[in-house]
């Protein structure tokens, strides 16, 4: 890529259409990040700190610890499934953004 | 135990794999192709791979012996590799694709740019992946022990050194990715069909499953396979278990040998669909360890599975003379050996043995040598990409190399990383080298992580705390390994197994008084074009 064409970076970064697309990424993120620690961590805290309790039988045979290491599962896949469905919208924005950076450095200024 | 049929099978698996290598020679003659395939491979495909990729034999034969010994515990290793990718889905997979070329170290020295940055990052690189590399190449010294006794460790180990050698060298990333969505396929389907036989063993009932599963006896009498603590038990045991389960859970998406493979694909989107496709396949294949474990424990028994593994002749000695074992313990423990723990590698080949028969248990044994090969020919690029791109191409010529050198110069680092491997491996096949994987995951948590989300997220962040905290990071998780039970036995001056619940917080340290000691305003005045591209994707490597 020439130098002189390269997309203006500083003012991009300071734009509203941009700013807004990093504050809904961030939004879904952070909090579902968080989330998935906290949920994987509750796993690891209980079954090492208190092995009694979470070894009585929950569905069946299945003990406590042993359904919760399966909802790990179903938390792992439930969450990819809601990034993907939030990841669309920013796919546009993304684009938007793009090709209207492109126009604008393919232009003579 | 059945060897011919079984390296009938294996021969087939390289047969078809070399004639993939074949075809993908005459793509891989530039960097881009060796490296990245050309950024060709589909989102799909490389879900497949990256499951190929992840998916070691210490997963299909370990996890399956865990859980078939320790149940619920060893269960937790599985849990914690699937929930890993969400970190990677969320945090790293797209902007990597974003900001990178071919390396891990592009991303971490994008806006911190110069020497020092790039130089860490690739010698972390090259750690994580020799002990990677090194204890899936002594497994398959254990594997050849316990499956084909009639081989030696050193043949076995030469000759997954030379192919894995040959795909990468001849084929380069397309290559190794077809090898590795071959593996998965296969490995996918053998893992749901034994759980599916071990449950209709109980006429498709998993309460009946269960139910014969939580009856099977253990260890600790007082507690069965579906209850905590078996494995991580003592005054320790619940802090063994966080620790682990941290560098499990952060270390995946510091993983150098999985990062590259965003390389691969034309687009963040691309690399996104592939996070996805590997969470649905890598999720299935950890279910099934449930399934298979927990099968060979109520199907096959404990006390079936159990020799030791030892290696060379020691395996057929004992299995010739099993009361000599404690002799021959004392004898490897006078000579400064470990002194193996009894082995659980066999639970799923057995598990196939009584299932299916023994053209069931070969193909299983069949699979798990596939499994090692995909995984070290994986492990092999990343090591020479790092050495090619990194060291050679950025820091020693400053980035004025032609093309010709540059494949060159990342061919012979393949050869030279392979030949190293293979060297090292039959050193050390005669020691539990197992820990070298908990290892690799606790410093790419505490070394690669903190990095690449602080480069990511924090404006302030700086060279001094990138390398600050690759260094803590790194230092720490290798020193307090070396002072952990897992090398020092009961002399251990560190208590815990698993070092990750002190050197991730380490590496995060580090970073984080690096940067505050100095401020560093040229990778500061960098932030704004690493954020734009990699949240919008404009100016990404095409």
């Amino acid at each position: 890529m020439d130098r002189a064409r390269q997309p203006r970076w500083q003012s991009l970064a300071a734009e509203p259409e941009f700013r807004a697309l990093l504050r809904s990424r961030r939004r879904f993120v952070v909090p579902a990040t968080i989330f998935f620690i906290a949920y994987y961590l509750a796993l690891l805290i209980t079954a090492g700190f208190w092995p009694r309790l979470m070894s009585r039988p929950l569905l069946g045979p299945l003990t406590v610890a042993y359904c919760f290491a399966l909802s790990q599962f179903a938390m792992a896949w439930l969450l990819l499934a809601l990034y993907l469905y939030r990841a669309r919208q920013f796919d546009l924005a993304a684009a938007r953004i793009r090709r209207r950076e492109m126009r604008e450095t393919l232009e003579p200024q | 135990m059945t060897a011919q049929p079984s390296l009938v099978m294996f021969a087939v698996f390289v047969g078809i794999t070399l004639v993939v290598t074949y075809w993908a020679s005459g793509r891989s003659r530039t960097s881009r192709g060796y490296y990245t395939a050309d950024r060709r491979i589909g989102g799909l495909q490389n879900g497949w791979a990256i499951a190929g990729d992840y998916v070691s034999a210490a997963a299909f034969l370990g996890i399956t012996g865990l859980v078939a010994f320790y149940g619920f515990d060893g269960f937790m290793y599985s849990v914690g590799w699937l929930v890993a990718y969400l970190a990677v889905l969320f945090l790293v997979a797209e902007p990597l694709r974003n900001t990178g070329k071919y390396t891990l170290a592009d991303l971490m020295s994008f806006r911190l740019r110069g020497r020092g940055v790039r130089a860490i990052a690739a010698l972390s690189t090259l750690v994580i992946t020799l002990f990677y590399l090194i204890a899936q190449m002594v497994g398959v010294a254990a594997l050849v022990n316990l499956l084909l006794p009639r081989f030696t460790d050193v043949v076995a180990i030469a000759s997954v050194g030379i192919l894995m050698l040959v795909y990468v060298l001849f084929g380069g990333m397309l290559a190794t990715t077809w090898v590795q969505i071959i593996k998965a396929g296969l490995l996918l389907v053998t893992a749901i069909s034994l759980s599916i036989l071990a449950v209709r063993h109980f006429d498709f009932s998993l309460g009946q499953f269960f139910s014969a599963a939580a009856s099977v006896s253990t260890s600790a009498g007082t507690s069965n396979l579906l209850q905590p603590g078996l494995l991580f038990h003592g005054p320790m045991g619940a802090w063994n278990l966080v620790s682990l389960g941290l560098a499990l859970v952060l270390g995946t998406a510091g993983l150098p040998h999985i990062l590259i493979r965003f390389f691969t694909v034309p687009s963040a989107k691309a690399a996104r669909t592939s996070v996805a496709w590997a969470m649905v396949l890598v999720g299935i294949f950890y279910l099934t360890t449930s399934f298979m474990g927990l099968g060979a424990a109520t199907l096959v028994g404990k006390e079936h599975i159990g020799p030791r593994m030892y290696a060379g002749q020691a395996i057929a000695y004992i299995a010739r003379h099993p009361v000599q074992q404690s002799a021959l313990d004392a004898q490897l423990k006078s000579k400064g050996y470990i002194v193996p723990k009894p082995d659980s590698n066999l639970a799923a080949p057995l598990l196939a043995s009584q299932l299916g028969g023994p053209l069931l248990a070969a193909f299983v044994a069949a699979v798990a040598f596939a499994t090692i090969l995909a995984v070290v020919a994986g492990l092999t690029l990343t090591a020479s990409s790092a050495f090619a791109h990194d060291i050679w191409f950025s820091l020693v010529r400053g980035g004025r190399s032609d093309e010709t050198e540059q494949i060159f110069v990342a061919r012979s680092a393949a050869l030279a990383v392979g030949a190293l491997a293979i060297a090292l491996s039959i050193v050390l096949r005669g020691f539990n080298v197992a820990f070298l994987v908990g290892l690799a995951f606790a410093v790419a948590a505490s070394a690669n992580v903190p990095v690449i989300l602080l480069a990511l997220a924090w404006r302030r962040f700086s060279r001094f705390g990138a390398i600050a905290g690759m260094l803590s990071g790194l230092v720490s998780s290798l020193a307090l390994i070396a002072l952990s039970p897992v090398v020092l036995g009961n002399h251990a001056i560190f208590p815990l197994e698993n070092p990750g619940i002190v050197s991730i917080p380490a590496g995060f340290i580090g970073a984080l008084l690096g940067t505050l000691l100095a401020r560093d305003r040229d990778s500061e005045a960098m932030f704004d074009q690493l954020q734009v591209r990699a949240t919008t994707g404009l100016g990404a490597e095409v």
